[in-house]
């Protein structure tokens, strides 16, 4: 299946949104939105991704 | 008078953001010898397994400091809410920087953006902190939204420019005498900070001033003597300033010379 995320094409298994960010290696703290929605950690592993799916995943960063 | 901050009274009145600091140490020790008791922070995109971000989470962490996480960045109320539900999960706090910006040059907020993105999250439960200016009827506004804390800029965003606005930021602080008030941005100096805190705002929020000074740690300490004295001065009741002079020492008694 392939997908963007964080701008960046990629080709997963998927099809959940849990077994992608698995996939490539993602943990600890992250948050995640799929087309610019909000999707809960919670929710991320019954989330079914599709094809051309836009998938953003944050992390803790500096702010002011 | 202590004004707490959706129900948390905090230590002291500085706010700290935690960016372009030289190193995590610099940072961590800023926070250290100033008393910072709100690290401001936000998220950005992770990469995978080699993320920095939970690196930088347990520097964190290891501060031991209450949590505020922006919206830095965002122009829409979407954009805005979205990070926002985000930005709690990740960070575990209802607490949120809100900042929707509405110019490229000066970073100042998108006010009318503001007010809705303020009230959509007040509905999901946020504690909003909204970056605002010092109008009046946006703070009326942002009040009657939910917000029960206002963050007007001092100046634009990293300027250092201090308080361009005192009349307003003092009428801002007339209008709401039981809304927590801090000035968030443009600050440059520890001046800036105590002239802030003499008028009587509850906090500060600054980052730049003290990242980008030549040494962050020193400068960070002088901002808290500072942010202390204007605190004390504003208890104190000063006097109020008048056009003409008159004399301190006693004029009765003076020897006829």
């Amino acid at each position: 299946m392939k997908i963007d995320i964080n701008g960046k094409a990629h080709d997963v298994r998927g099809p959940m949104l849990a077994d992608a960010l698995e996939e490539l290696g993602y943990d600890g703290k992250i948050a995640t939105a799929v087309n610019e929605a909000f999707v809960a950690k919670t929710q991320r592993a019954a989330y079914v991704l599709k094809d051309g799916d836009r998938v953003e995943v944050v992390a803790p960063k500096q702010g002011g | 008078m202590a004004r707490s901050f959706y129900g948390v009274e905090l230590e002291n009145a500085l706010m700290l953001g935690t960016a372009q600091y030289p190193s995590p140490a610099i940072l961590a020790e800023a926070f250290e010898t100033s008393g910072a008791a709100v690290a401001t922070v936000s998220l950005r995109r992770e990469g995978g397994a080699d993320g920095s971000g939970q690196d930088f989470w347990r520097l964190i962490q290891d501060l031991k400091v209450r949590v505020l996480p922006n919206t830095a960045g965002c122009h829409t109320v979407k954009e805005a809410v979205t990070t926002a539900q985000m930005a709690r999960e990740v960070f575990e706090t209802n607490w949120i920087k809100l900042e929707v910006i509405g110019h490229e040059d000066t970073l100042q907020p998108d006010v009318f953006a503001l007010v809705v993105a303020a009230e959509e999250l007040t509905k999901l439960g946020f504690n909003v902190f909204p970056y605002c200016t010092e109008d009046l009827t946006v703070a009326n506004r942002l009040v009657n939204a939910g917000c029960e804390v206002l963050m007007p800029w001092g100046s634009p965003i990293g300027s250092g420019l201090g308080l361009n606005n005192e009349y307003g930021l003092r009428t801002l602080r007339a209008h709401f005498p039981d809304i927590p008030l801090v000035v968030d941005a443009g600050l440059g100096v520890p001046s800036h900070a105590c002239k802030a805190m003499e008028m009587g705002f509850d906090a500060v929020l600054l980052n730049t001033a003290v990242a980008k000074a030549g040494d962050p740690v020193a400068t960070a300490a002088a901002f808290a003597l500072a942010i202390e004295a204007g605190r004390l001065a504003n208890e104190a009741d000063p006097m109020e300033p008048r056009d003409m002079a008159a004399p301190s020492t006693p004029v009765i008694g003076k020897a006829f010379l």
